[in-house]
C-alpha cells in the first residue's frame, strides 16, 4: 500500500471495521451499565414534549402520544437517560472532528446539485426521519442497532425495513449524491 | 452483576453520568469512522463507500456477541437487559418512512447531531427537519394510531422465532456479514469515487 499523503480524506477516518468494534463496545457498555441500548430519536421526543408543555400546557393533554409520554416521564422528561447521552454524542463528535481537523461550517453536498437543493432535501429527509422514527418506536441507533445485538425480532425487521427501502429509492435520488 | 443500574449498583444520577461518557464515546466513534459526512453515509446505497455496513454489522455482532459471553460467565443477567418489543406493522412502515428520510437526507438522527457538532450546516437542517417530524407524529397521532399498535408481538428474540439457539444465530448472523463485507469490498473497487 503506498504511503498516502495526509490530504487523503479516506486516511484520515478510522478503519471501518475497528470503527465497528468499538461503536460495539460502546453499545455493549451502555447494555451492561444501563441496562439499555443507544438511541438518538427518543431524546429528540424529550425535548419536543418538553418544548409542547412549556409553550402550552394544556397542549399535552390534547396529544396522547405525548400526554402518555410524560406521564411515563415524570418529572422532567430532560432528565432522562437518552437526553445526557447525546449531549455527549455533541461533545464527542466535536472532540472527534477538532483532533482530525474536520471542523468546518458547511454544506456538504455533491458538486452536481446546488447547496440550496442539498438543504431542501436534507430538511425533508428529517422531516421523514423524525416522523419513522416515532411511528417505528426507534431510528437506526435505538431500534435497529440496539435491538439487533438483544435480538429483538423488530429491531432486525426495522433494519431490514430502513436500508431495503432506502436501497429502493437510491435510483430516484441518485442525482444528488452520484 | 450486569446490568449495573437495573440491579442498583449505581445511583440514577450516576447512571445519567456515565450516559453522558458513553454519548461522548458514541459520537467519537461515529465521527471518527466518518458519520459526520452525508456523502459517506449515503455511498452504501450506490457502492462507492459502505463504511456504513461494515461499521453497522460489525459492531452490532460485537455487542451481541459481548452481551452472549456476559451471560454465559454469569456477569450480566440478560433478563434485566432491555429488549425492544416488536410491533410488527409499525416496525415495517416506520422503517419504510425512515428508509425514504435516510436517502433523502444523507443523515440517520445520531449521525446528524455528530455532522452538526462539526460544523455541517446540512445536517443541522436536518435535525431541524427532526423536529417538525417527531412535533408532526405527535399531532397526528390519532390518525396513526391503529397502525402504531397493530400485531403487537411481545419482546420475542429473532433466535426464539427461528427456533434456533441464540448462539446458532449468532454464528449464521457473523456468516452473513462476512458475506456482506466481501461483497462491500468488491462495489468499493467497481464503483470507485475520489472527489467527495
Amino acid at each position: 500500500m503506498s504511503n498516502n499523503t495526509s490530504t487523503d480524506k479516506s486516511r484520515r477516518y478510522l478503519n471501518p471495521y475497528l470503527g465497528g468494534v468499538l461503536l460495539g463496545l460502546v453499545l455493549l457498555a451502555a447494555n451492561f451499565v444501563s441496562g439499555r441500548g443507544l438511541g438518538a430519536s427518543g431524546a429528540i421526543k424529550s425535548v419536543v414534549a418538553t418544548t409542547i408543555g412549556t409553550v402550552d400546557k394544556e397542549a399535552i393533554g390534547t396529544m396522547p402520544f405525548m400526554a402518555e409520554y410524560a406521564e411515563s416521564h415524570s418529572g422532567n422528561p430532560m432528565k432522562s437517560w437518552l437526553v445526557f447521552q447525546m449531549l455527549g454524542v455533541i461533545v464527542g463528535g466535536f472532540l472527534s472532528g477538532t483532533f482530525a481537523g474536520r471542523l468546518k461550517l458547511k454544506v456538504e453536498h455533491s458538486p452536481k446539485i446546488t447547496s440550496r437543493r442539498r438543504l431542501i432535501f436534507a430538511l425533508a429527509g428529517g422531516v421523514l426521519f423524525g416522523f419513522g422514527s416515532q411511528l417505528g418506536r426507534g431510528c437506526t441507533s435505538g431500534s435497529a442497532l440496539s435491538g439487533m445485538a438483544v435480538l429483538s425480532l423488530g429491531g432486525f425487521v426495522t433494519m431490514m425495513a430502513i436500508f431495503g427501502t432506502a436501497f429502493a429509492l437510491a435510483y430516484f435520488f441518485r442525482k444528488n449524491w452520484i | 452483576m450486569g446490568p449495573l443500574a437495573p440491579n442498583e449498583i449505581i445511583s440514577e444520577n450516576t447512571n445519567f453520568l456515565l450516559a453522558f461518557f458513553i454519548g461522548i464515546a458514541f459520537g467519537w466513534v461515529l465521527e471518527s469512522s466518518g458519520f459526520s459526512s452525508s456523502r459517506k453515509l449515503a455511498g452504501i446505497f450506490y457502492g462507492y463507500d459502505t463504511v456504513v455496513l461494515k461499521v453497522f454489522f460489525t459492531a452490532a455482532i460485537t455487542a451481541m456477541l459481548g452481551l452472549l459471553f456476559m451471560s454465559l460467565f454469569g456477569w450480566t443477567d440478560l433478563d434485566l437487559v432491555y429488549v425492544n418489543p416488536t410491533y410488527l406493522t409499525s416496525a415495517i412502515a416506520g422503517g419504510v418512512v425512515m428508509g425514504a428520510g435516510f436517502i433523502m437526507g444523507g443523515f440517520c438522527p445520531g449521525t446528524s447531531f455528530c455532522g452538526a457538532a462539526i460544523g455541517k450546516i446540512d445536517a443541522m437542517v436536518f435535525i431541524g427537519g427532526l423536529f417538525i417530524g417527531v412535533y408532526g407524529f405527535a399531532f397526528t397521532y390519532g390518525w396513526w394510531e391503529k397502525l402504531y399498535l397493530a400485531r403487537y408481538l411481545g419482546e420475542p428474540k429473532i433466535s426464539d422465532k427461528l427456533g434456533i439457539s441464540d448462539g446458532l444465530f449468532g454464528f449464521l448472523l457473523i456468516l452473513i456479514a462476512l458475506g456482506m463485507f466481501v461483497v462491500a469490498e468488491w462495489a468499493e473497487k467497481k464503483f470507485p469515487r475520489e472527489e467527495y
